[in-house]
Protein backbone atom coordinates (compact mmCIF):
# COMPACT_ATOMS: atom_id res chain seq x y z
CA UNK A 1 0.00 0.00 0.00
CA UNK A 2 1.45 3.35 -1.04
CA UNK A 3 1.75 6.24 1.44
CA UNK A 4 1.58 8.87 -1.27
CA UNK A 5 0.81 9.03 -4.98
CA UNK A 6 2.91 11.21 -7.25
CA UNK A 7 1.38 12.18 -10.59
CA UNK A 8 3.74 13.27 -13.34
CA UNK A 9 7.14 11.75 -14.11
CA UNK A 10 8.99 14.85 -15.22
CA UNK A 11 11.87 16.20 -13.23
CA UNK A 12 9.56 17.52 -10.48
CA UNK A 13 7.56 14.30 -10.08
CA UNK A 14 10.63 12.06 -10.17
CA UNK A 15 12.28 14.16 -7.50
CA UNK A 16 9.12 14.17 -5.43
CA UNK A 17 8.95 10.37 -5.58
CA UNK A 18 12.66 10.10 -4.82
CA UNK A 19 12.44 12.48 -1.84
CA UNK A 20 9.47 10.46 -0.53
CA UNK A 21 11.45 7.23 -0.82
CA UNK A 22 14.43 8.86 0.92
CA UNK A 23 12.14 9.92 3.75
CA UNK A 24 11.00 6.33 4.26
CA UNK A 25 7.63 6.70 2.53
CA UNK A 26 6.36 4.33 -0.13
CA UNK A 27 5.38 6.36 -3.19
CA UNK A 28 3.39 5.36 -6.26
CA UNK A 29 4.42 7.18 -9.42
CA UNK A 30 1.93 7.74 -12.23
CA UNK A 31 2.34 9.39 -15.62
CA UNK A 32 -0.08 9.57 -18.50
CA UNK A 33 2.69 8.96 -21.05
CA UNK A 34 4.98 6.71 -19.03
CA UNK A 35 8.71 7.27 -18.48
CA UNK A 36 10.35 10.64 -19.29
CA UNK A 37 10.71 11.43 -22.99
CA UNK A 38 10.22 14.11 -25.63
CA UNK A 39 6.62 14.66 -24.44
CA UNK A 40 7.79 16.46 -21.30
CA UNK A 41 9.61 19.76 -21.03
CA UNK A 42 12.25 18.22 -18.71
CA UNK A 43 13.54 16.43 -21.80
CA UNK A 44 14.54 19.67 -23.47
CA UNK A 45 16.38 21.28 -20.57
CA UNK A 46 19.95 22.49 -20.65
CA UNK A 47 21.01 20.88 -17.39
CA UNK A 48 22.94 23.84 -16.02
CA UNK A 49 23.07 23.96 -12.24
CA UNK A 50 23.91 27.66 -12.18
CA UNK A 51 22.20 29.35 -9.24
CA UNK A 52 24.52 32.36 -9.20
CA UNK A 53 24.17 33.14 -12.91
CA UNK A 54 20.40 32.75 -12.69
CA UNK A 55 20.48 35.30 -9.87
CA UNK A 56 21.14 38.03 -12.43
CA UNK A 57 17.40 38.08 -13.10
CA UNK A 58 15.76 35.47 -10.88
CA UNK A 59 14.38 35.97 -7.37
CA UNK A 60 16.75 35.30 -4.42
CA UNK A 61 14.93 32.01 -3.61
CA UNK A 62 16.39 30.53 -6.82
CA UNK A 63 19.94 31.44 -5.80
CA UNK A 64 19.51 30.13 -2.25
CA UNK A 65 17.83 26.81 -3.01
CA UNK A 66 19.66 26.31 -6.28
CA UNK A 67 22.93 26.02 -4.40
CA UNK A 68 21.80 22.69 -2.95
CA UNK A 69 21.00 21.17 -6.35
CA UNK A 70 24.43 19.92 -7.41
CA UNK A 71 24.96 17.93 -4.19
CA UNK A 72 21.47 16.48 -4.33
CA UNK A 73 21.82 15.41 -7.96
CA UNK A 74 25.27 13.92 -7.37
CA UNK A 75 23.60 11.23 -5.24
CA UNK A 76 21.72 9.89 -8.26
CA UNK A 77 23.59 10.90 -11.40
CA UNK A 78 26.88 12.17 -12.72
CA UNK A 79 27.35 15.87 -12.09
CA UNK A 80 30.22 17.80 -13.65
CA UNK A 81 31.64 20.31 -11.21
CA UNK A 82 33.65 22.57 -13.48
CA UNK A 83 31.94 25.90 -12.89
CA UNK A 84 30.60 28.02 -15.70
CA UNK A 85 31.79 30.92 -17.81
CA UNK A 86 29.98 34.08 -18.83
CA UNK A 87 31.33 35.98 -21.81
CA UNK A 88 30.34 38.85 -24.06
CA UNK A 89 31.47 40.02 -27.46
CA UNK A 90 33.89 42.96 -27.29
CA UNK A 91 31.15 45.35 -28.45
CA UNK A 92 28.95 44.32 -25.53
CA UNK A 93 31.58 44.56 -22.83
CA UNK A 94 29.20 46.66 -20.73
CA UNK A 95 26.86 43.66 -20.45
CA UNK A 96 29.57 41.70 -18.68
CA UNK A 97 30.14 44.44 -16.10
CA UNK A 98 26.43 44.67 -15.48
CA UNK A 99 26.11 40.90 -15.08
CA UNK A 100 29.00 41.01 -12.60
CA UNK A 101 27.26 43.68 -10.53
CA UNK A 102 24.10 41.62 -10.33
CA UNK A 103 25.55 38.26 -9.40
CA UNK A 104 27.65 36.71 -6.67
CA UNK A 105 30.10 33.86 -6.60
CA UNK A 106 32.24 34.88 -9.56
CA UNK A 107 35.76 35.94 -10.33
CA UNK A 108 36.73 38.11 -13.27
CA UNK A 109 39.14 36.54 -15.72
CA UNK A 110 41.25 38.95 -17.73
CA UNK A 111 43.41 37.31 -20.38
CA UNK A 112 43.17 34.00 -18.53
CA UNK A 113 39.97 32.66 -20.09
CA UNK A 114 41.95 30.20 -22.20
CA UNK A 115 43.67 28.79 -19.11
CA UNK A 116 40.26 27.39 -18.22
CA UNK A 117 38.88 26.72 -21.70
CA UNK A 118 41.87 26.48 -24.04
CA UNK A 119 39.62 25.80 -27.01
CA UNK A 120 37.45 28.90 -26.64
CA UNK A 121 38.74 31.24 -29.34
CA UNK A 122 37.31 34.70 -28.82
CA UNK A 123 36.82 36.37 -25.53
CA UNK A 124 39.76 37.74 -23.57
CA UNK A 125 37.71 38.39 -20.48
CA UNK A 126 34.95 36.48 -18.77
CA UNK A 127 33.23 35.87 -15.47
CA UNK A 128 34.00 32.51 -13.91
CA UNK A 129 31.49 30.98 -11.49
CA UNK A 130 33.62 28.20 -9.96
CA UNK A 131 30.89 26.76 -7.70
CA UNK A 132 28.45 26.01 -10.53
CA UNK A 133 27.91 22.63 -12.18
CA UNK A 134 26.07 20.92 -14.97
CA UNK A 135 24.59 17.55 -15.85
CA UNK A 136 23.11 15.73 -18.81
CA UNK A 137 19.35 16.06 -18.24
CA UNK A 138 18.24 12.97 -20.15
CA UNK A 139 20.79 10.83 -18.40
CA UNK A 140 19.79 12.36 -15.07
CA UNK A 141 16.14 11.50 -15.68
CA UNK A 142 17.06 7.92 -16.63
CA UNK A 143 19.27 7.60 -13.54
CA UNK A 144 16.45 8.82 -11.31
CA UNK A 145 14.04 6.37 -12.91
CA UNK A 146 16.58 3.59 -12.31
CA UNK A 147 17.19 4.63 -8.70
CA UNK A 148 13.45 4.59 -8.07
CA UNK A 149 13.10 1.19 -9.73
CA UNK A 150 15.75 -0.14 -7.35
CA UNK A 151 13.50 0.98 -4.50
CA UNK A 152 10.60 -0.86 -6.13
CA UNK A 153 8.95 2.28 -7.54
CA UNK A 154 7.91 1.83 -11.17
CA UNK A 155 6.20 4.40 -13.36
CA UNK A 156 2.60 3.36 -13.95
CA UNK A 157 1.10 4.59 -17.17
CA UNK A 158 -2.30 6.09 -16.42
CA UNK A 159 -4.00 9.39 -16.99
CA UNK A 160 -5.40 9.58 -13.45
CA UNK A 161 -5.86 13.02 -11.92
CA UNK A 162 -5.68 13.85 -8.17
CA UNK A 163 -9.48 13.50 -7.87
CA UNK A 164 -9.27 9.87 -9.00
CA UNK A 165 -6.92 8.91 -6.20
CA UNK A 166 -7.47 8.42 -2.48
CA UNK A 167 -4.97 9.54 0.14
CA UNK A 168 -2.15 12.06 -0.12
CA UNK A 169 -1.27 13.13 -3.65
CA UNK A 170 1.64 15.07 -5.06
CA UNK A 171 0.55 16.60 -8.34
CA UNK A 172 3.56 17.35 -10.52
CA UNK A 173 1.87 17.42 -13.91
CA UNK A 174 3.19 20.81 -14.97
CA UNK A 175 0.90 22.72 -17.34
CA UNK A 176 -1.57 19.81 -17.45
CA UNK A 177 -2.48 20.64 -13.83
CA UNK A 178 -3.96 23.93 -15.13
CA UNK A 179 -3.52 25.73 -11.81
CA UNK A 180 -4.72 29.30 -11.47
CA UNK A 181 -1.92 31.76 -12.27
CA UNK A 182 0.16 29.12 -14.04
CA UNK A 183 1.23 30.13 -17.53
CA UNK A 184 3.34 28.69 -20.34
CA UNK A 185 6.65 30.20 -21.40
CA UNK A 186 7.85 28.79 -24.68
CA UNK A 187 11.48 27.73 -25.05
CA UNK A 188 13.39 26.58 -28.12
CA UNK A 189 16.74 24.80 -28.29
CA UNK A 190 19.15 23.00 -30.59
CA UNK A 191 21.48 20.06 -30.16
CA UNK A 192 24.64 20.03 -32.25
CA UNK A 193 27.59 17.71 -32.68
CA UNK A 194 30.83 19.62 -33.16
CA UNK A 195 33.82 17.28 -33.02
CA UNK A 196 36.21 20.19 -33.70
CA UNK A 197 35.17 22.01 -30.56
CA UNK A 198 36.25 21.04 -27.07
CA UNK A 199 34.44 22.95 -24.37
CA UNK A 200 34.17 21.50 -20.89
CA UNK A 201 31.76 23.77 -19.03
CA UNK A 202 28.60 25.74 -19.78
CA UNK A 203 29.22 29.06 -21.47
CA UNK A 204 26.76 31.93 -21.48
CA UNK A 205 27.02 34.59 -24.10
CA UNK A 206 25.52 37.88 -23.01
CA UNK A 207 24.02 39.64 -25.96
CA UNK A 208 21.57 42.54 -25.93
CA UNK A 209 19.23 40.79 -28.33
CA UNK A 210 20.15 37.12 -28.57
CA UNK A 211 21.53 35.75 -25.31
CA UNK A 212 22.71 32.17 -25.61
CA UNK A 213 24.04 29.38 -23.48
CA UNK A 214 25.98 26.38 -24.63
CA UNK A 215 26.10 23.27 -22.48
CA UNK A 216 28.64 20.56 -23.36
CA UNK A 217 27.53 16.94 -23.25
CA UNK A 218 29.41 13.70 -23.94
CA UNK A 219 30.75 12.86 -27.43
CA UNK A 220 31.24 16.45 -28.66
CA UNK A 221 27.53 17.17 -28.34
CA UNK A 222 26.43 20.68 -27.40
CA UNK A 223 23.07 21.94 -26.32
CA UNK A 224 22.26 25.49 -27.42
CA UNK A 225 19.50 27.33 -25.62
CA UNK A 226 17.14 28.88 -25.25
CA UNK A 227 14.48 31.31 -26.27
CA UNK A 228 11.96 32.58 -23.75
CA UNK A 229 8.67 33.62 -25.28
CA UNK A 230 5.44 34.44 -23.47
CA UNK A 231 3.43 32.00 -25.50
CA UNK A 232 1.66 28.65 -25.28
CA UNK A 233 2.48 27.91 -28.93
CA UNK A 234 3.29 24.19 -29.18
CA UNK A 235 4.62 24.19 -32.71
CA UNK A 236 8.19 23.16 -33.51
CA UNK A 237 11.19 25.44 -33.38
CA UNK A 238 10.82 28.61 -35.45
CA UNK A 239 13.30 29.48 -38.18
CA UNK A 240 13.97 32.70 -36.34
CA UNK A 241 14.97 30.90 -33.15
CA UNK A 242 17.36 28.66 -35.07
CA UNK A 243 18.79 31.66 -36.85
CA UNK A 244 19.33 33.57 -33.64
CA UNK A 245 20.77 30.72 -31.62
CA UNK A 246 23.12 29.67 -34.41
CA UNK A 247 24.19 33.23 -35.19
CA UNK A 248 25.07 33.81 -31.56
CA UNK A 249 26.97 30.50 -31.40
CA UNK A 250 28.76 31.36 -34.61
CA UNK A 251 29.75 34.75 -33.23
CA UNK A 252 31.21 33.00 -30.20
CA UNK A 253 33.04 30.31 -32.17
CA UNK A 254 32.85 30.19 -35.99
CA UNK A 255 33.58 26.46 -35.93
CA UNK A 256 29.95 25.93 -34.89
CA UNK A 257 29.10 26.60 -38.54
CA UNK A 258 30.50 23.16 -39.36
CA UNK A 259 28.54 21.37 -36.65
CA UNK A 260 25.95 18.71 -37.38
CA UNK A 261 22.46 19.65 -36.22
CA UNK A 262 21.24 16.61 -34.30
CA UNK A 263 18.02 17.90 -32.89
CA UNK A 264 15.79 20.88 -32.50
CA UNK A 265 13.34 21.13 -29.63
CA UNK A 266 10.53 23.39 -28.51
CA UNK A 267 8.35 23.05 -25.46
CA UNK A 268 6.51 25.01 -22.81
CA UNK A 269 7.78 25.76 -19.33
CA UNK A 270 5.17 26.09 -16.59
CA UNK A 271 5.63 29.28 -14.58
CA UNK A 272 3.91 31.40 -11.96
CA UNK A 273 3.92 35.21 -12.16
CA UNK A 274 7.16 35.57 -10.18
CA UNK A 275 8.82 32.68 -12.05
CA UNK A 276 9.51 30.95 -8.71
CA UNK A 277 8.29 27.36 -8.24
CA UNK A 278 5.74 26.55 -5.59
CA UNK A 279 4.34 23.80 -3.47
CA UNK A 280 0.66 24.61 -3.17
CA UNK A 281 -1.21 22.75 -0.43
CA UNK A 282 -4.87 22.11 -1.11
CA UNK A 283 -6.13 19.66 1.47
CA UNK A 284 -4.63 16.23 0.77
CA UNK A 285 -3.12 17.36 -2.54
CA UNK A 286 0.24 19.07 -2.85
CA UNK A 287 0.82 20.74 -6.19
CA UNK A 288 4.48 21.01 -7.23
CA UNK A 289 4.64 23.34 -10.16
CA UNK A 290 5.99 26.43 -11.89
CA UNK A 291 9.60 25.32 -12.21
CA UNK A 292 10.00 27.62 -15.23
CA UNK A 293 13.58 27.40 -16.53
CA UNK A 294 14.79 26.06 -13.20
CA UNK A 295 13.56 22.46 -13.31
CA UNK A 296 16.89 20.77 -12.56
CA UNK A 297 18.05 23.59 -10.32
CA UNK A 298 14.94 23.70 -8.14
CA UNK A 299 13.36 20.21 -8.26
CA UNK A 300 15.46 18.80 -5.37
CA UNK A 301 14.68 21.67 -2.99
CA UNK A 302 11.03 21.81 -4.03
CA UNK A 303 10.66 18.07 -3.49
CA UNK A 304 12.31 18.33 -0.06
CA UNK A 305 9.86 21.03 0.98
CA UNK A 306 6.90 19.02 -0.32
CA UNK A 307 7.94 15.95 1.63
CA UNK A 308 8.60 17.96 4.79
CA UNK A 309 5.15 19.49 4.41
CA UNK A 310 3.65 16.04 3.95
CA UNK A 311 5.40 14.31 6.86
CA UNK A 312 5.73 17.02 9.51
CA UNK A 313 3.46 19.81 8.25
CA UNK A 314 6.52 22.04 8.10
CA UNK A 315 5.95 25.01 5.82
CA UNK A 316 9.03 26.00 3.85
CA UNK A 317 9.37 29.27 1.97
CA UNK A 318 8.23 27.67 -1.30
CA UNK A 319 5.03 26.29 0.26
CA UNK A 320 1.81 28.20 -0.32
CA UNK A 321 -1.63 27.44 1.12
CA UNK A 322 -4.52 27.64 -1.25
CA UNK B 1 -1.66 67.63 -22.21
CA UNK B 2 -2.71 67.10 -25.82
CA UNK B 3 -5.02 64.13 -26.13
CA UNK B 4 -4.30 60.93 -28.01
CA UNK B 5 -7.23 60.20 -30.29
CA UNK B 6 -9.53 61.74 -27.71
CA UNK B 7 -7.92 60.06 -24.71
CA UNK B 8 -6.27 62.24 -22.09
CA UNK B 9 -3.62 60.30 -20.22
CA UNK B 10 -3.19 60.44 -16.48
CA UNK B 11 0.59 60.22 -16.76
CA UNK B 12 3.07 61.13 -19.51
CA UNK B 13 4.81 57.77 -19.08
CA UNK B 14 4.18 54.80 -21.37
CA UNK B 15 5.97 51.52 -20.67
CA UNK B 16 6.74 48.50 -22.79
CA UNK B 17 6.09 45.03 -21.41
CA UNK B 18 8.99 42.97 -22.79
CA UNK B 19 12.18 41.70 -21.16
CA UNK B 20 11.17 41.92 -17.51
CA UNK B 21 12.60 39.26 -15.17
CA UNK B 22 9.03 38.08 -14.53
CA UNK B 23 5.42 39.22 -14.92
CA UNK B 24 5.37 39.92 -11.18
CA UNK B 25 8.22 42.42 -11.59
CA UNK B 26 6.44 43.94 -14.57
CA UNK B 27 3.29 44.48 -12.49
CA UNK B 28 5.33 46.07 -9.73
CA UNK B 29 7.01 48.43 -12.22
CA UNK B 30 3.65 49.60 -13.53
CA UNK B 31 2.32 50.16 -10.02
CA UNK B 32 5.42 52.07 -8.94
CA UNK B 33 5.55 54.29 -12.02
CA UNK B 34 1.92 55.23 -12.49
CA UNK B 35 2.40 54.64 -16.23
CA UNK B 36 -0.80 55.23 -18.17
CA UNK B 37 -0.15 53.09 -21.23
CA UNK B 38 1.28 49.60 -21.78
CA UNK B 39 2.60 48.60 -25.16
CA UNK B 40 2.47 44.95 -26.06
CA UNK B 41 3.86 42.97 -28.96
CA UNK B 42 2.28 39.90 -30.47
CA UNK B 43 4.43 39.12 -33.43
CA UNK B 44 6.45 36.35 -31.87
CA UNK B 45 3.82 34.73 -29.70
CA UNK B 46 2.10 33.01 -32.62
CA UNK B 47 -1.31 34.04 -31.30
CA UNK B 48 -0.77 31.93 -28.17
CA UNK B 49 0.22 34.58 -25.64
CA UNK B 50 -3.18 34.60 -23.90
CA UNK B 51 -1.93 34.11 -20.36
CA UNK B 52 0.58 36.95 -20.65
CA UNK B 53 -1.89 39.24 -22.39
CA UNK B 54 -4.34 38.67 -19.54
CA UNK B 55 -1.65 39.90 -17.16
CA UNK B 56 -1.22 43.04 -19.31
CA UNK B 57 -4.98 43.64 -19.41
CA UNK B 58 -5.13 43.30 -15.63
CA UNK B 59 -2.72 46.25 -15.26
CA UNK B 60 -5.73 48.51 -15.75
CA UNK B 61 -3.94 50.91 -18.12
CA UNK B 62 -4.55 51.75 -21.77
CA UNK B 63 -3.17 49.07 -24.07
CA UNK B 64 -1.22 50.08 -27.13
CA UNK B 65 -0.45 46.99 -29.22
CA UNK B 66 2.58 47.30 -31.47
CA UNK B 67 3.89 45.75 -34.63
CA UNK B 68 7.42 45.22 -33.30
CA UNK B 69 9.48 42.89 -35.45
CA UNK B 70 7.66 43.70 -38.69
CA UNK B 71 9.90 44.50 -41.65
CA UNK B 72 7.31 45.36 -44.27
CA UNK B 73 4.06 47.29 -44.51
CA UNK B 74 2.16 44.14 -45.30
CA UNK B 75 3.44 42.30 -42.21
CA UNK B 76 2.66 45.32 -40.05
CA UNK B 77 -0.88 45.60 -41.41
CA UNK B 78 -1.60 41.92 -40.74
CA UNK B 79 -0.20 42.20 -37.23
CA UNK B 80 -2.26 45.34 -36.59
CA UNK B 81 -5.43 43.55 -37.64
CA UNK B 82 -4.66 40.67 -35.31
CA UNK B 83 -3.96 43.13 -32.49
CA UNK B 84 -7.27 44.90 -32.99
CA UNK B 85 -9.14 41.65 -32.62
CA UNK B 86 -7.16 40.50 -29.60
CA UNK B 87 -7.19 43.72 -27.62
CA UNK B 88 -10.39 45.30 -28.95
CA UNK B 89 -8.71 48.64 -29.56
CA UNK B 90 -8.14 50.75 -32.65
CA UNK B 91 -4.86 51.99 -31.25
CA UNK B 92 -1.78 50.62 -32.94
CA UNK B 93 1.84 51.57 -32.46
CA UNK B 94 3.11 51.12 -35.96
CA UNK B 95 6.67 49.87 -36.30
CA UNK B 96 8.04 49.00 -39.72
CA UNK B 97 11.69 48.23 -39.25
CA UNK B 98 14.00 49.21 -42.08
CA UNK B 99 17.34 48.08 -40.79
CA UNK B 100 18.02 44.97 -38.74
CA UNK B 101 20.97 46.37 -36.82
CA UNK B 102 19.86 49.92 -35.98
CA UNK B 103 16.17 48.95 -35.97
CA UNK B 104 15.47 52.32 -37.55
CA UNK B 105 12.07 52.80 -39.13
CA UNK B 106 11.55 52.26 -42.84
CA UNK B 107 9.93 55.58 -43.79
CA UNK B 108 8.39 54.26 -47.00
CA UNK B 109 6.85 51.15 -45.48
CA UNK B 110 5.71 53.22 -42.53
CA UNK B 111 3.88 55.69 -44.74
CA UNK B 112 2.26 52.94 -46.77
CA UNK B 113 1.06 51.09 -43.67
CA UNK B 114 -0.12 54.29 -41.97
CA UNK B 115 -2.26 55.15 -44.97
CA UNK B 116 -3.78 51.67 -45.18
CA UNK B 117 -4.44 51.36 -41.45
CA UNK B 118 -5.87 54.86 -41.02
CA UNK B 119 -8.25 54.18 -43.92
CA UNK B 120 -9.27 50.99 -42.14
CA UNK B 121 -10.26 52.87 -38.97
CA UNK B 122 -7.08 52.35 -36.96
CA UNK B 123 -5.74 55.09 -34.70
CA UNK B 124 -2.12 54.97 -35.70
CA UNK B 125 0.88 55.87 -33.52
CA UNK B 126 3.71 55.70 -36.08
CA UNK B 127 7.22 55.06 -34.77
CA UNK B 128 9.25 57.43 -36.91
CA UNK B 129 12.50 59.36 -37.14
CA UNK B 130 12.58 63.10 -36.37
CA UNK B 131 12.33 63.87 -40.10
CA UNK B 132 9.91 66.74 -40.63
CA UNK B 133 8.97 65.90 -44.19
CA UNK B 134 8.10 62.34 -43.23
CA UNK B 135 6.12 63.67 -40.27
CA UNK B 136 4.02 65.84 -42.58
CA UNK B 137 3.38 62.88 -44.88
CA UNK B 138 2.36 60.64 -41.98
CA UNK B 139 -0.12 63.26 -40.79
CA UNK B 140 -1.51 63.60 -44.33
CA UNK B 141 -1.85 59.83 -44.45
CA UNK B 142 -4.14 59.92 -41.43
CA UNK B 143 -1.94 59.66 -38.34
CA UNK B 144 -2.96 62.08 -35.60
CA UNK B 145 -0.11 61.21 -33.25
CA UNK B 146 3.62 60.91 -33.93
CA UNK B 147 6.21 58.85 -32.12
CA UNK B 148 9.64 60.18 -33.05
CA UNK B 149 12.60 58.21 -31.76
CA UNK B 150 15.03 59.53 -29.20
CA UNK B 151 17.73 57.10 -30.32
CA UNK B 152 17.80 53.55 -31.73
CA UNK B 153 15.63 51.02 -29.86
CA UNK B 154 17.33 49.61 -26.79
CA UNK B 155 20.39 51.87 -27.09
CA UNK B 156 19.73 54.02 -24.01
CA UNK B 157 21.43 56.99 -25.66
CA UNK B 158 18.72 59.52 -24.89
CA UNK B 159 17.79 62.34 -27.28
CA UNK B 160 20.26 61.89 -30.10
CA UNK B 161 19.20 64.86 -32.19
CA UNK B 162 17.89 67.62 -29.96
CA UNK B 163 17.89 70.13 -32.78
CA UNK B 164 15.79 67.87 -35.01
CA UNK B 165 13.35 67.03 -32.24
CA UNK B 166 12.97 70.67 -31.24
CA UNK B 167 12.22 71.69 -34.83
CA UNK B 168 9.77 68.82 -35.24
CA UNK B 169 7.96 69.89 -32.07
CA UNK B 170 7.82 73.49 -33.27
CA UNK B 171 6.67 72.55 -36.76
CA UNK B 172 3.53 70.72 -35.59
CA UNK B 173 2.49 72.45 -32.38
CA UNK B 174 -0.94 70.81 -32.22
CA UNK B 175 0.09 67.22 -32.87
CA UNK B 176 0.49 65.00 -29.81
CA UNK B 177 3.96 63.47 -29.85
CA UNK B 178 5.60 60.73 -27.86
CA UNK B 179 9.35 60.24 -27.71
CA UNK B 180 9.68 56.54 -28.29
CA UNK B 181 12.81 54.44 -27.99
CA UNK B 182 16.39 55.04 -27.00
CA UNK B 183 15.82 56.52 -23.56
CA UNK B 184 18.23 55.21 -20.94
CA UNK B 185 17.86 57.52 -17.97
CA UNK B 186 15.06 59.41 -16.24
CA UNK B 187 16.83 62.66 -17.13
CA UNK B 188 16.25 61.80 -20.81
CA UNK B 189 12.52 61.54 -20.09
CA UNK B 190 12.49 64.84 -18.23
CA UNK B 191 14.31 66.48 -21.12
CA UNK B 192 11.81 65.14 -23.64
CA UNK B 193 8.91 66.60 -21.68
CA UNK B 194 10.80 69.87 -21.16
CA UNK B 195 11.15 70.12 -24.94
CA UNK B 196 7.37 70.02 -25.17
CA UNK B 197 6.75 66.39 -26.07
CA UNK B 198 3.60 64.97 -24.55
CA UNK B 199 4.83 61.64 -23.32
CA UNK B 200 7.69 59.17 -23.43
CA UNK B 201 7.63 55.47 -24.19
CA UNK B 202 10.41 53.17 -23.03
CA UNK B 203 11.00 49.54 -22.17
CA UNK B 204 14.59 48.35 -21.88
CA UNK B 205 15.75 51.06 -19.48
CA UNK B 206 13.19 49.89 -16.93
CA UNK B 207 12.88 46.18 -17.71
CA UNK B 208 16.62 45.53 -17.59
CA UNK B 209 17.45 47.77 -14.65
CA UNK B 210 18.71 46.01 -11.54
CA UNK B 211 15.55 47.18 -9.75
CA UNK B 212 12.90 47.68 -12.45
CA UNK B 213 10.22 48.99 -10.07
CA UNK B 214 12.52 51.67 -8.64
CA UNK B 215 13.67 52.69 -12.11
CA UNK B 216 10.07 52.80 -13.34
CA UNK B 217 9.17 55.11 -10.46
CA UNK B 218 12.17 57.32 -11.28
CA UNK B 219 11.01 57.58 -14.91
CA UNK B 220 7.46 58.36 -13.82
CA UNK B 221 8.65 61.16 -11.55
CA UNK B 222 11.08 62.52 -14.15
CA UNK B 223 8.42 62.62 -16.86
CA UNK B 224 6.09 64.44 -14.48
CA UNK B 225 8.87 66.86 -13.52
CA UNK B 226 9.55 67.58 -17.19
CA UNK B 227 5.87 68.21 -17.87
CA UNK B 228 5.58 70.54 -14.88
CA UNK B 229 8.69 72.43 -15.94
CA UNK B 230 7.39 72.84 -19.46
CA UNK B 231 4.08 74.17 -18.21
CA UNK B 232 5.89 76.56 -15.86
CA UNK B 233 7.59 78.31 -18.82
CA UNK B 234 11.28 77.78 -18.16
CA UNK B 235 13.77 80.63 -18.41
CA UNK B 236 15.87 80.93 -21.53
CA UNK B 237 19.59 80.28 -21.19
CA UNK B 238 21.68 83.47 -21.05
CA UNK B 239 25.33 84.26 -21.52
CA UNK B 240 25.20 87.09 -19.00
CA UNK B 241 25.55 86.17 -15.36
CA UNK B 242 22.80 87.64 -13.22
CA UNK B 243 23.12 87.34 -9.46
CA UNK B 244 19.85 86.33 -7.87
CA UNK B 245 20.67 88.64 -4.95
CA UNK B 246 21.60 92.19 -5.92
CA UNK B 247 25.05 93.23 -4.79
CA UNK B 248 24.43 96.95 -4.82
CA UNK B 249 24.67 98.38 -1.33
CA UNK B 250 26.97 95.66 -0.12
CA UNK B 251 30.64 96.10 0.61
CA UNK B 252 31.71 94.47 -2.62
CA UNK B 253 34.52 96.86 -3.48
Amino acid sequence: MADVTVIGAGVAGLWAAWACAQAGLTPRLLDRTGPPGPHGCSWWAGGMLAPFCEGAVAEPAIVTHGQTAATAWAEVTEVTHRGSLVVALERDRGELDRFARRTEGHETLTNTVQDLEPDLPGPRSALHFPAESHLDPRRALADLVAALAERGVAIERTSATPQDIAGPVIDARGLAAALPGLRAVRGEMLVLRAPDIHLTRPIRLLHPRHPLYIVPRADSVYMLGATQIESADRRGVSARAILELLSAAYALDPRFAEAEVLETGADLRPAFADNVPRVIRRGRVLHLNGLFRHGYLMAPALAQQAVACLTTGQKGDLVHED
Amino acid sequence: MRSFYGVTLSSPLMLGTAQYPSPAVLQEAFRASGASVATVSLRREGGQGQAFWDIIRALGVHILPNTAGCHSAREAITTAQMARELFETNWIKLEVIGHADTLQPDPFGLLEATEALAADGFEVFPYTTEDQVLAARLLEAGAQVLMPWGAPIGSGLGLNNRYGLRTLRAAFPDVPMVIDAGLGLPSHAAEALELGFDAVLLNTAVAQAGDPAAMARAFGLAAQAGALARAADPMAPRDMAQPSTPVIGKAWL
